[in-house]
């Protein structure tokens, strides 16, 4: 019997902003039932991997599969979590309608939130400790709150793999701890989580894998294999001086 | 002159304009894109003039094709120059539009004796011979320009309530909507054509000045009012119609009464939407400058009325209060100098302190008050020091400020941790 398919397959991946590469050659594979950690410098390009990877922005070459799957085929199966900065919080909705975004794939075109879907966002915001908070504008809340509206808005689509792009930027302690919480109860439910991450110290004691990014996959794997001195210092410790100028010189070229 | 059929048609007529550009103002302005409004009713005029030239006709289907054609040839410019060149997209508006909107006149002068379209009209437009032109509908003579414009409105409507839940997700967050697989770039031209469609409809009648007023308008008064979209949408429907009715009457109605001649009705609606967006900015509860007024007074009032409290139970500790103490007595304290005579009168309203011959003096009540806040103000001085490690000479400036705030839970919590301290960090005694 042949294995189930990887929820995550990335080959030959490049992305270039204006013939700039951002992503070059990238290859990554995600075994299920584990959480990942993207670490890298800033400027390395971790959002824009997850990006890439859910064509939300254009790439230059390479594959893409989830499940064995083009994203097109497996869209119902991927949750993503962007980055808090990217929205306007003082949009007029309530933390249950951005729950309940999550769910319009499922309400379908031209039809109306039901109960229902209510219902399911409501029970994804007490996952995240936010069922008190259903009703307050969006603007009304903290930080954390907001990131863990955002999760919840992930919990909700009730996917096979979540991909989240530093959902632990400036959230407090406790949103830290309760969004840990639930990326092990992912985890325990045989989901696969990626999440690009920024804090150094946290990744043993949070995450099984890592993969360390600077352009390139410098290294990807179980944590206790490959986050080691070494590959933090080819990550973080100077770029990648000759691609870097090579990409300068194409970039200035145009 | 009294109130006529004619002058209701006109209200009407104006009423059906603003709604279906207030309806999707709302979008324009949640995508942060106000202004394509602005830039769209400008350039659907070389649209019109174009599409006259090519047919030969004013029918109307054409007008509409060519006015939404060229609405989204705009948003694709504006889009694709501020991607590729690095601008912002407020300047390449402001390019595009005016570009387009030039060679439109351009056109439209060469073309004068054929078109008959006259610039100023498509600016100001002329709503008051709206009534004259009418068709008759079950026996009704119903103006011309409020059919287009009520047909337009419910197009909007239908258009907007199909497409809600993808609207209001593509304007909050458009990235999670294209993770979702929803078209983001779909959504964001169906928008910008039925914009277009709608300047078309409200031209004749309004003119573009009042277009973009009332795609811009009704909205930002209703997004200062509420915290639901579908309530910022009924509130700019509102604010749309009031425009149309308030406007009509301010340009025909009460210059009449006054003896006046009457004004242009357009100008007059966009006026009283421009009112009606100074009194929600001014008197609105949450946002409203007054409301920030009047609560950062309060504020000050508080601040003062504690810093008193504080004074007057110092003096009590020090001895010598039995005459009370002279209004020069009480120290005019940062917080407290302009604050202090209002902050007495308040004092006296609330039966805190009471005065006789010039003298003023805690009464049971108010000694019970300001023991509580020297208690909170001591235990965070104590706190600060012992607990954060401040120099116990630093701590007073900041137990104050921490004092203003500390109520209910903070001040239960501040009792748990402080609350076995008997003598501040100056060694004075904390009042039970």
């Amino acid at each position: 019997m042949s294995e189930s398919p990887l929820p995550l397959r990335v080959t030959d991946l490049t992305v270039a902003y204006q013939r700039r590469p951002v992503l070059w050659d990238i290859d990554l594979e995600i075994p299920g039932g584990t959480l990942t950690a993207v670490i890298g410098p800033n400027g390395a390009g971790k959002s824009t991997l997850i990006k890439a990877v859910l064509e939300l922005i254009p790439r230059t070459s390479g594959r893409v599969e989830f499940f064995g799957q083009p994203l097109a085929s497996a869209r119902h199966r991927v949750a993503y979590v962007p980055q808090r900065e990217s929205v306007d919080w003082d949009f007029p909705v309530t933390a249950l309608d951005v729950v309940t975004m999550g769910l319009y794939r499922q309400v379908g075109w031209f039809r109306r939130v039901g109960a229902r879907q209510r219902a399911t966002a409501t029970e994804a915001l007490a996952k995240v400790g936010m069922d008190s908070y259903a009703h307050r504008q969006i603007s009304q809340l903290s930080g954390g709150q907001q990131q863990r509206v955002f999760l919840a808005r992930a919990l909700a689509q009730d996917a096979e793999l979540y991909l989240m792009d530093e959902p632990f930027a400036g959230v407090d302690v406790k949103t830290e701890q309760a969004i840990v919480a639930i990326l092990k109860e992912l985890r325990e439910a045989g989901r696969t989580v990626i999440v690009v991450h920024h804090d150094l110290h946290t990744v043993r004691s949070y995450f099984d894998r890592v993969a360390l990014l600077n352009m390139r996959i410098i290294a990807a794997g179980p944590v206790g294999e490959v986050f080691n001195d070494e590959n933090l210092q080819r990550t973080y410790g100077g770029r990648l001086t000759l691609l870097s100028d090579a990409v300068e010189a194409m970039a200035s070229r145009r | 002159m009294t109130w006529t059929i004619f002058d209701t048609w006109i209200a009407i007529t104006g009423s059906l304009v603003a709604m279906s550009c207030a309806l999707l103002g709302n979008f324009l302005m949640l995508r942060r894109m106000s202004m394509m409004g602005d830039a769209i009713s400008h350039t659907v005029l070389p649209g019109l003039v174009a599409a006259f030239l090519l047919t030969g006709s004013r029918d109307v289907l054409p007008m509409f094709i060519g006015a939404i054609l060229i609405g989204l040839l705009t948003a694709f410019l504006v889009q694709a120059i501020s991607r590729y060149g690095s601008l912002d997209e407020g300047s390449v508006m402001g390019v595009v539009f005016t570009t387009l909107f030039a060679l439109g006149l351009l056109l439209i002068v060469q073309a004068a004796d054929k078109v008959d379209l006259d610039p100023s009209c498509v600016l100001y437009g002329a709503i008051e011979l709206t009534p004259i032109d009418v068709r008759t509908i079950l026996g009704h003579d119903i103006p011309i320009a409020a059919l287009t414009n009520g047909i337009m409105l419910l197009v909007n409507a239908i258009i907007v309530v199909l497409f809600y839940k993808e609207f209001k997700l593509t304007a909050f967050d458009a990235t999670f909507a294209r993770s979702l697989g929803v078209n983001s770039g779909l959504m964001h031209y169906l928008l910008m054509s039925l914009v277009a469609a709608t300047c078309v409809a409200a031209f004749e009648s309004v003119g573009s000045i009042l277009v973009i007023a009332m795609l811009i308008v009704p909205p930002a008064c209703a997004f200062l009012l509420t915290r639901r979209l579908s309530a910022m949408i009924a509130v700019s429907l509102i604010v749309g119609i009031a425009s149309a009715w308030g406007g009509h009457a301010a340009a025909v109605w009460v210059p009449l009464q006054l003896g006046l001649d009457s004004t242009s009705t357009a100008g007059g609606m966009a006026t009283v939407a421009g009112l009606i967006f100074l009194t929600v900015f001014l008197l609105s509860p949450r946002n409203g400058l007054l409301a920030q007024v009047a609560g950062r007074l309060l504020l000050s009032l508080r601040f003062a009325r504690i810093d008193l409290l504080g004074q007057f139970y110092r003096a009590l500790e020090r001895g010598g209060m039995e005459l009370g103490l002279e209004r020069s007595q009480l120290r005019s304290m940062a917080e407290a100098g302009f604050w202090r005579d209002p902050a007495l009168f308040v004092m006296r309203l609330r039966g805190e302190v009471q005065t006789a011959a010039g003298r003023w003096r805690l009464t049971p009540h108010g000694e019970l008050c300001a023991r509580r806040h020297i208690r909170t103000h001591r235990l965070w001085e104590s706190y600060l020091a012992e607990k954060a490690g401040m120099a116990p000479e630093k701590v007073h400036p900041s137990a104050s400020r921490l004092g203003y705030f500390t109520q209910g839970a903070i001040e239960a919590e501040l009792e748990r941790k402080a609350g076995h301290s008997q003598r501040d960090p100056h060694d004075r005694e904390i009042p039970e």
